[in-house]
């Protein structure tokens, strides 16, 4: 092994005080992380081993999950906690490679905004969606919608 | 060094894949057209592929994270740490053995 990659550091910055955010954010990493390997899992489950996997994905399928508080909730959580998650991990990388100080504070303000724009987004289509919108073809609607 | 290495790699790479995948799955509130053209595209064969790749990077990623995890929670888990590496390798490889076959029968079928 003779490959080395250069240590990407952020610079260390002295504390004085306060909420120790880092080592908050140190921790939320690893509690959603088991979180998430649980959510993950089980929506990969689901969605591409039972049945027909990936083939039977479609608005009916999505309907039918989405009409279900159990699954509602499920997706919530994947939602929050993945993004933020992935938030977290983009802004310590942004971190340790962005040495130009105004690179680091753009990247890091697209990451953020990118963020709050899909987990409202996100939230907004779970807890509105319409399984069964008026004037759609019956066909692509789950059973439950025409009564069958 | 390259566990570390890939964790970041898989990161990005799932993070990306995330949002465009919170985005499409919004299309449900557009109409049942909107939504079935994009997710018809997931049931492409080079998508299929893709999907395989996803599922590759996360099964690491998340097996890779719990090792993490042990190592910094659990005295054991530091003094064991190339046990864990071999172990994540071996559960990443059963996980793939698991889902890769069914997967593709799934994707190239009909």
């Amino acid at each position: 092994m003779t490959t080395s990659i250069e240590s990407p550091r952020a610079a260390r910055t002295v504390r004085r005080g306060g909420v120790n955010w880092e080592k908050w954010g140190w921790i939320y990493m690893r509690v959603s992380g088991v979180a998430l390997v649980v959510l993950i899992f089980g929506h990969l489950f689901v969605n591409l081993m039972i049945g027909d996997g990936v083939k039977a994905l479609d608005f009916a399928f999505v309907g039918g999950k989405l009409s279900n508080p159990f699954w509602q909730v499920w997706d919530t959580l994947m939602l929050w906690l993945a993004l933020i998650h992935g938030a977290n991990g983009m802004r310590t990388i942004t971190n340790d490679y962005a040495h130009n100080r105004l690179v680091g504070v753009v990247v890091k303000g697209a990451i953020l905004a990118a963020t709050v724009v899909l987990i409202i987004l996100g939230t907004l289509v779970v807890y509105t969606f319409d399984p069964c919108p008026a004037g759609a073809p019956t066909d692509l609607l789950p059973t439950f919608c025409t009564g069958g | 060094m390259w566990s570390w290495v890939f964790h970041r790699i898989t990161g990005v790479a799932i993070f990306f894949f995330l949002l465009v995948h919170i985005l499409d799955t919004a299309l449900v509130r557009v109409s049942p057209e909107a939504y079935n053209a994009v997710i018809g595209t997931y049931k492409n064969p080079i998508m299929g592929l893709g999907e395989v790749a996803l599922v590759a990077a996360i099964g690491l990623h998340a097996l890779n994270g719990i090792r993490i995890i042990l190592i910094d929670f659990w005295a054991w888990g530091t003094r064991h740490q190339k046990l864990l590496q071999w172990i994540v390798i071996i559960l990443w490889i059963v996980l793939l053995v698991g889902f890769v076959p069914r997967h593709l029968i799934n994707v190239f079928s009909e």
